[in-house]
């Protein structure tokens, strides 16, 4: 069966170039990819991480706002009793990095990762999910 | 009457022009002419515009060096506006937070985690006095990069503006107000795109009856291109939004001369140096031709495309950032050689966070030098008569009519109709992110190399560059500055003030913008103005499509 991945924007961001590119390259990789679309909260993307039974969440954060908004969806996630990964992809700078992964955040993905890479980690990841 | 060539016409325009005092000369004292070119060429502002709008271009005026800021609260930006001024740049530039530009006010829950982040926190009056606090705003322009909530923004400045005695008629600068091109590619928007334009046609009509040095909207290409688009594609879906907000204002009983004058453009400098160029020529040429064949303008100034430029912020990597510097000055140059009026460039940690100080100030320096070091501003259109230029311009020409075509065929020869539909069927949204999708495949492919990102990339583990941060204590000192002023204010006042927005929203005949000032007056939040519109208006919501 192939890799399920939701990917979303949380909050106010609108900069949905690098997540369609992402899921496009998802999506050749063989993947299934689900969009639920700008202005999301953290509820609503583990709601729809859980209702579709993904192996791995990517979340696409461009305004600065990831260390208050991927914690978040982390914990909604495991309110919901959800183990699933959660990946963070966009201009985070490298100081927040170990943060972000202290509060449960898989990998993140900084400007000018390859698109092999991505596909890469995200695999490993839904591996070890299930 | 044998017709006046354009090169006569050229000469009688520059003897007219005001011309800095400076040697215009080579660094070893070759005389140079004001724009080169044989007899049956195309001459700087002359019609149809390809080689500048102005004849004597940057021998009258350098471009303005206008550096777009904002970050935290209105007290931190106003400091860096102030600094930006000091340093000698000549307009101000307001970037605005998330919540700003969506018409939320900084303790709404959807607000969290953005509040003063990518822009400054904005939402009432109060913060705006803080804002242009010390700042002659009849002596410098401004601009506001704000859509959405564009007119709110606008009757928030005239209400500051004439509480500290500066009349709107003094008021000069740019709303940039282009709500299409958030539907297409930046995404900021609230209010469905017909109910948006209504907003739009209000700014026009105030601004043309009462503003007479403000220009009411920024046709931005550049957001479409950042979201992925090509340099054709930008520059067709940027005019062709133009078109619309031209035929909107017709609608409103404005003339076509009433209105394009007050439009300004605003372009990408991206990194293909050439075709940035012949952008920009074919953009001027484009425009001239539509506005006085298409739209049957008779006053020059609606022919002659002014355009502000951003260097790509794109373009610029996380890995050696230093070496954004040097991308930023090439993508700068094309923008002064293709005949800029004004220009931003980016600070080399933009790919890594907000711009520290010093940053900006080294982008800043960027312009100063290409300005007054190089030369390159004593000539007009240096590039003219390059054989691989003009056709270049010619090419990109060709390519925008073609998608205007298929714009006008979407909207049955309506532009307005066009770009509108074009938004409802995911047709611009579609395009963009094909464009983005097949840039990037040749990315990973390896087919174009990107400096330090893969290739070139000795260099990428040494220390990083020192970046601004924003905490979240700027978060909490607007929380509590949004607090007080929401318990000093009169809030019968503001109840009334809402009461009166939301029923002359409902009547379409109705011009919004003395509601939205008297509301910005009585310290109406932001959010509070936005509400009474979206119970009116209703909100748009985006079918997600990949």
């Amino acid at each position: 069966m192939s890799v399920r991945v939701l990917v979303a924007k949380v909050g106010l961001d609108g900069h949905d170039r690098g997540i369609k590119v992402v899921a496009r390259l998802l999506r050749d990789a063989g993947m299934e990819v689900v969009y639920t679309g700008l202005f999301q909260t953290p509820e609503t993307v583990a709601a729809a991480a859980v209702q579709e039974d993904v192996d791995v969440v990517g979340l696409s954060m461009l305004s600065g706002a990831h260390m208050t908004l991927a914690p978040l969806v982390v914990q909604a996630l495991r309110e919901r009793g959800s183990d699933v990964p959660v990946v963070v992809g966009g201009i985070v700078p490298p100081g927040d990095l170990e943060e972000l992964r202290s509060l449960g955040v898989a990998a993140v993905f900084r400007p000018g990762t390859s698109g092999e890479e991505i596909v890469n980690v995200i695999n490993a990841l839904a591996a070890v999910a299930r | 009457m044998a017709e006046e060539s354009a090169l006569e016409e050229w000469r009688a325009r520059y003897e007219r022009a005001a011309i800095r005092d400076e040697r215009f000369a080579t660094m070893s004292g070759v005389a140079l002419a004001p724009v080169y070119g044989p007899a049956d060429a195309e001459f700087p502002g002359v019609y149809p515009y390809t080689r500048g709008v102005h004849a004597s271009m940057y021998r009258s005026r350098l471009w303005t060096m206008r550096m777009f800021a904002g970050f935290g609260t209105a007290v931190d930006t106003n400091e860096r506006f102030r600094e930006i001024i000091r340093s000698g740049g000549t307009g101000l530039s307001t970037a605005f937070d998330m919540p700003t530009l969506l018409g939320l006010d900084s303790d709404d829950p959807m607000s969290l985690g953005e509040v003063g982040r990518c822009g400054v926190a904005i939402d009432t009056l109060a913060d705006v006095h803080d804002l242009f606090a010390n700042i002659d705003l009849a002596s410098i322009t401004t601009s506001m990069t704000i859509n959405s909530p564009a007119a709110v923004m606008l009757a928030l400045f005239v209400a500051h503006a004439e509480s500290v005695g500066v009349a709107r008629a003094e008021l000069g600068g740019t709303l940039q107000n282009d709500i299409l091109k958030e539907y297409q590619a930046q995404k900021e928007f609230v209010f469905p795109p017909r109910q948006s334009m209504r907003l739009v046609r209000d700014t026009i009509a105030f601004t043309a009856a009462e503003m007479p040095k403000w220009n009411s909207i920024s046709v931005s290409g550049y957001h479409i291109r950042e979201a992925g688009s090509t340099a054709a594609e930008e520059l067709a879906f940027t005019l062709a939004n133009g078109f619309a907000y031209v035929e909107l204002a017709r609608q409103a009983g404005l003339g076509v001369d009433d209105v394009a004058p007050r439009l300004s453009f605003f372009f990408n400098a991206h990194i293909d140096f050439f075709e940035e160029i012949a952008k920009y020529r074919a953009a001027r040429r484009l425009w001239a031709k539509w506005m006085r064949g298409h739209y049957g303008a008779s006053d020059e100034r609606s022919w002659q495309l002014r355009f502000h430029t951003q260097t790509a912020g794109v373009s610029l990597t996380a890995q050696q950032p230093e070496i954004n510097i040097a991308r930023t000055a090439i993508e700068a140059l094309a923008g002064v050689l293709g005949g800029t009026q004004s220009l931003h460039t980016n600070s080399m940690d933009e790919a890594l966070a907000l711009p520290s100080e010093k940053a900006a100030r080294i982008a800043l320096r960027t312009q100063q030098i290409i300005a007054h070091e190089t030369n390159v501003a004593n000539v007009a259109d240096p590039l003219g008569g390059s054989w691989f230029v003009e056709q270049l311009t010619d090419e990109m020409e060709l390519e925008a009519e073609v998608l205007f075509a298929q714009i006008a065929k979407m909207g049955e020869g309506s532009m307005l109709e066009g770009c509108i539909r074009g938004i409802e069927e995911n047709w611009f949204q579609g395009r963009i992110a094909d464009s983005a999708y097949e840039l990037e495949r040749s990315f990973n492919a390896g087919q174009r190399i990107v400096v330090g990102v893969n290739d070139f990339t000795e260099g990428n583990d040494e220390d990083e560059l020192a970046t601004l941060r924003i905490t979240n204590e700027d978060e909490r000192k607007q929380l509590h500055r949004l607090e007080k002023v929401r318990h000093d204010r009169d809030s019968d006042a503001v109840r009334a003030a809402l009461t009166r927005l939301a029923s002359e929203a409902a009547d379409p005949t109705i011009n919004l913008m003395p509601a939205l000032i008297a509301a910005a007056s009585a310290f109406a939040t932001i959010g509070e103005m936005m509400s009474a519109l979206e119970g009116v208006f209703g909100r748009y919501v985006e079918v997600p499509t990949l």
